[in-house]
């Protein structure tokens, strides 16, 4: 199938500044995709370049097939939900809906209908004669989708859209998004800081740092096998452990040797280690750290390590250790015997280890 | 005890708060007085008649209440050689100051609307310009001003008027509306633009309706400007397009004989009548308008 959007080679700067360097990116139709990076990483300036709100450098853009550069933004077939959900503060909730309608000179009866289509879809019908200003911040996100969902779009275009709204809200609009990507089955492009919500919506997600895209992928991919340790650290909460370690080879297998407080170094065995060099950053996400005994298998080894911080979290306990000469986090089940001070056999489960060169940062397996 | 000695201490503490409160509302009332003082002796002296005046004290409220003073002031009063009162003055002054008003709220509306919310090349420069424009004394305009009417064929008209003070006005205008609309969320733009709006569109759909407060300053300030203003009024006006003001400098100074104060007061009223009627039915708005500018989303 034809990509819906198809960014290649975008280039966006503001007097000597580059914003977005070298972006390329596409997306099939029916895809979820999620531009996450912290903030000034150019995740928003790429999305309005996208709308045709902020002119591009260099590069070209395609949406639906057609060359849309330089085509304006009501004429590229997209709609846009924004942060602070950019209602027009002296129209009422339907004349919100219908404004772009109005403005395409769409007929009265067509207009009426898709509103009570779109306002029943989202359930805001009681609000149709309200002002923008007598509503709460979930409601008014609601009247900002039906806005764009009313446009019926090759795109939608999401800019933060729940950063405004409190943390429980913000899971609720977050699962009604994710509902309606699924029955609408619509082409979707997100910007989030929030990695929690890229992972939960996306089908496919861009991490962004400084302008340049670290990596492209599924979440699974983003989240199980990072390109670089800037997509290690900033995806996943708690962040991946990243611990210095030393690889020596050894026949035909490799060992992986971490420093360890008040004892000699622990020596892990890996084939994935194998033809490595000797410093590594070795990266290893907090549930794949557990008590001995509750984790099984191959790759599975254990170590004792001195305990330094038990933080119980009600389903998950996070027991600190140093490592490495870093603060190490294990995932462990909430009736863990880890106590401060004293020490406790971990289990490391290597199978979905990450090695990382200090240098560069960049992925080695 | 040392709860005894804590409570009286609090209590202390309050009488003071209120005799310090009571001291701050006489001495604002005292000063409301003082301000309102010469008003107060222009109403009554213009209701009485010359006789009274010349007998009577200057504060005292008038034995016999006349509006003798007022139909002379209006319809009677002669400025040098004619005497038909402030009358068509008047009228030319609401053909000069509505017309100045309404173009030059809308320009810096327009304009505001730009600076703030289009953001181009030199925004920034075209800005500090204007608002250097509002700084340039009336008195150096005045030559090159005169000429450039002459060369367009308006000079000594009321059109004439209208486009200095219009010129004059922009700076300010485009001030007040730029500084209001910097504060709305240019995402508002960016909406009506996805939703396929053109800049007019834009800005007659969403941004002026959202502009009442600023307006009404606008419009208070601008008609207080022109029909105030005296400097321009004199400078190019010819006899018959004279706006109130220069006809009030006239009657007053162009009395020979005995000076009717009486008619001066009344005259100087009725002058300023129409800027004291519009704070009184906008003032609230003017203070409101002052302090908004943020639109919650």
């Amino acid at each position: 199938m034809a990509p819906i959007l198809e960014i290649q080679n975008l280039f966006k700067n503001y007097g000597a500044t580059e914003i977005l360097k070298d972006i390329n990116i596409a997306i099939e139709p029916g895809d979820f995709l999620v531009l996450v990076g912290p903030s000034g990483c150019g995740k928003s300036t790429l999305l309005n370049c996208i709308a045709g709100l902020e002119p591009i450098t260099g590069g070209n853009l395609h949406i639906g097939g057609k060359d849309m550069t330089h085509v304006s933004p009501k004429d590229r077939d997209i709609a846009m939900v924004f942060q602070s959900y950019a209602l027009y503060p002296t129209m009422s909730v339907a004349k919100n809906i219908t404004f772009g309608m109005k403005v395409r000179g769409v007929d009265a009866a067509t207009q009426e209908s898709k509103l009570n289509e779109v306002a029943s879809q989202l359930q805001i019908e009681p609000l149709l004669n309200r002002r923008p200003g007598q509503l709460s911040g979930g409601q008014r996100q609601r009247v900002a989708m039906g806005r764009a969902l009313v446009r019926d779009p090759k795109l939608f275009l999401f800019d933060e859209p729940l950063s405004n709204l409190d943390a429980k809200l913000r899971v609720e609009m977050r699962s009604e998004i994710k509902k309606l990507h699924q029955t609408l089955g619509a082409t979707m492009v997100y910007v989030t800081h929030d990695q929690i919500e890229a992972m939960t919506l996306a089908t496919k997600i861009v991490v962004m740092k400084g302008g340049v895209i670290q990596q492209i992928g599924t979440p699974a991919e983003i989240y199980n096998t990072p390109a670089n340790l800037f997509v290690a650290d900033f995806m996943g909460s708690p962040a991946m452990n990243l611990i210095p370690a030393k690889v020596s080879q050894n026949g035909n297998g490799a060992q992986v040797e971490i420093a360890r407080n008040g004892d000699a170094p622990i020596i892990l065995r890996d084939q994935k280690a194998v033809g490595l060099p000797e410093n590594v950053i070795l990266g290893l996400r907090p549930e794949d750290i557990a008590e001995a005994g509750f984790r099984a298998g191959e790759g599975v080894q254990e170590a004792s390590c001195q305990v330094d911080m038990v933080e119980p979290a009600g389903a998950d306990t996070y027991v600190v250790s140093e490592l490495g000469g870093k603060q190490v986090t294990a995932r462990m089940h909430a009736e863990t015997s880890a106590a401060p001070g004293e020490s406790l056999t971990f289990a490391f489960d290597l199978n979905k280890v990450s090695y990382f060169a200090p240098e560069t940062g960049e992925r080695l397996n | 005890m040392a709860d005894f000695s804590l409570n009286q201490s609090a209590s202390q503490s309050n009488i003071g708060k209120i005799v310090l409160r009571w001291l701050l509302y006489v001495l604002l009332g005292l000063f409301a007085l003082y301000y309102l003082l010469p008003l107060f002796v222009m109403v009554t002296t213009s209701l009485k008649s010359l006789e009274e005046i010349r007998t009577g004290s200057l504060v005292a409220l008038p034995r016999e209440v006349t509006f003798d003073a007022w139909k002379t002031a209006w319809s009677g009063a002669c400025t040098g050689i004619q005497c038909e009162g402030l009358r068509p003055y008047f009228w030319n002054s609401v053909l000069l100051a509505v017309p100045a008003v309404f173009l030059s709220t809308l320009i810096g509306a327009l304009n505001g609307y730009v600076v703030a919310q289009w953001r181009f090349k030199g925004a920034n420069l075209i800005f500090s310009l204007m608002l250097f424009g509002c700084f340039i004394p009336f008195q150096v305009v005045l030559l090159p001003m005169a000429r450039l009417l002459g060369l367009m064929g308006i000079a000594g008209t009321i059109p004439g008027l209208i486009f200095v003070h219009v010129i004059y006005g922009i700076g300010f205008t485009t001030l007040f509306f730029r500084n209001y609309y910097v504060t709305i969320p240019s995402e508002l733009v960016k909406a009506a633009k996805v939703d396929g709006a053109n800049f007019f569109r834009i800005f007659w759909s969403i941004f002026l309706p959202l502009s009442l407060p600023i307006i009404v300053v606008t419009v208070i300030w601008q008609f207080t400007q022109i029909w105030n203003d005296f400097l321009f009024g004199v400078s190019f006006s010819q006899a018959g397009t004279q706006p109130v003001t220069v006809a009030l400098n006239n009657i007053v100074n162009s009395t020979t004989g005995v000076k009717e104060y009486n008619v001066d007061m009344a005259a100087a009223i009725i002058a300023a009548l129409p800027t004291l009627f519009v704070y009184v039915v906008a003032g609230k708005y003017f203070i409101r308008g002052l302090t908004a500018g943020s639109v919650k989303g």
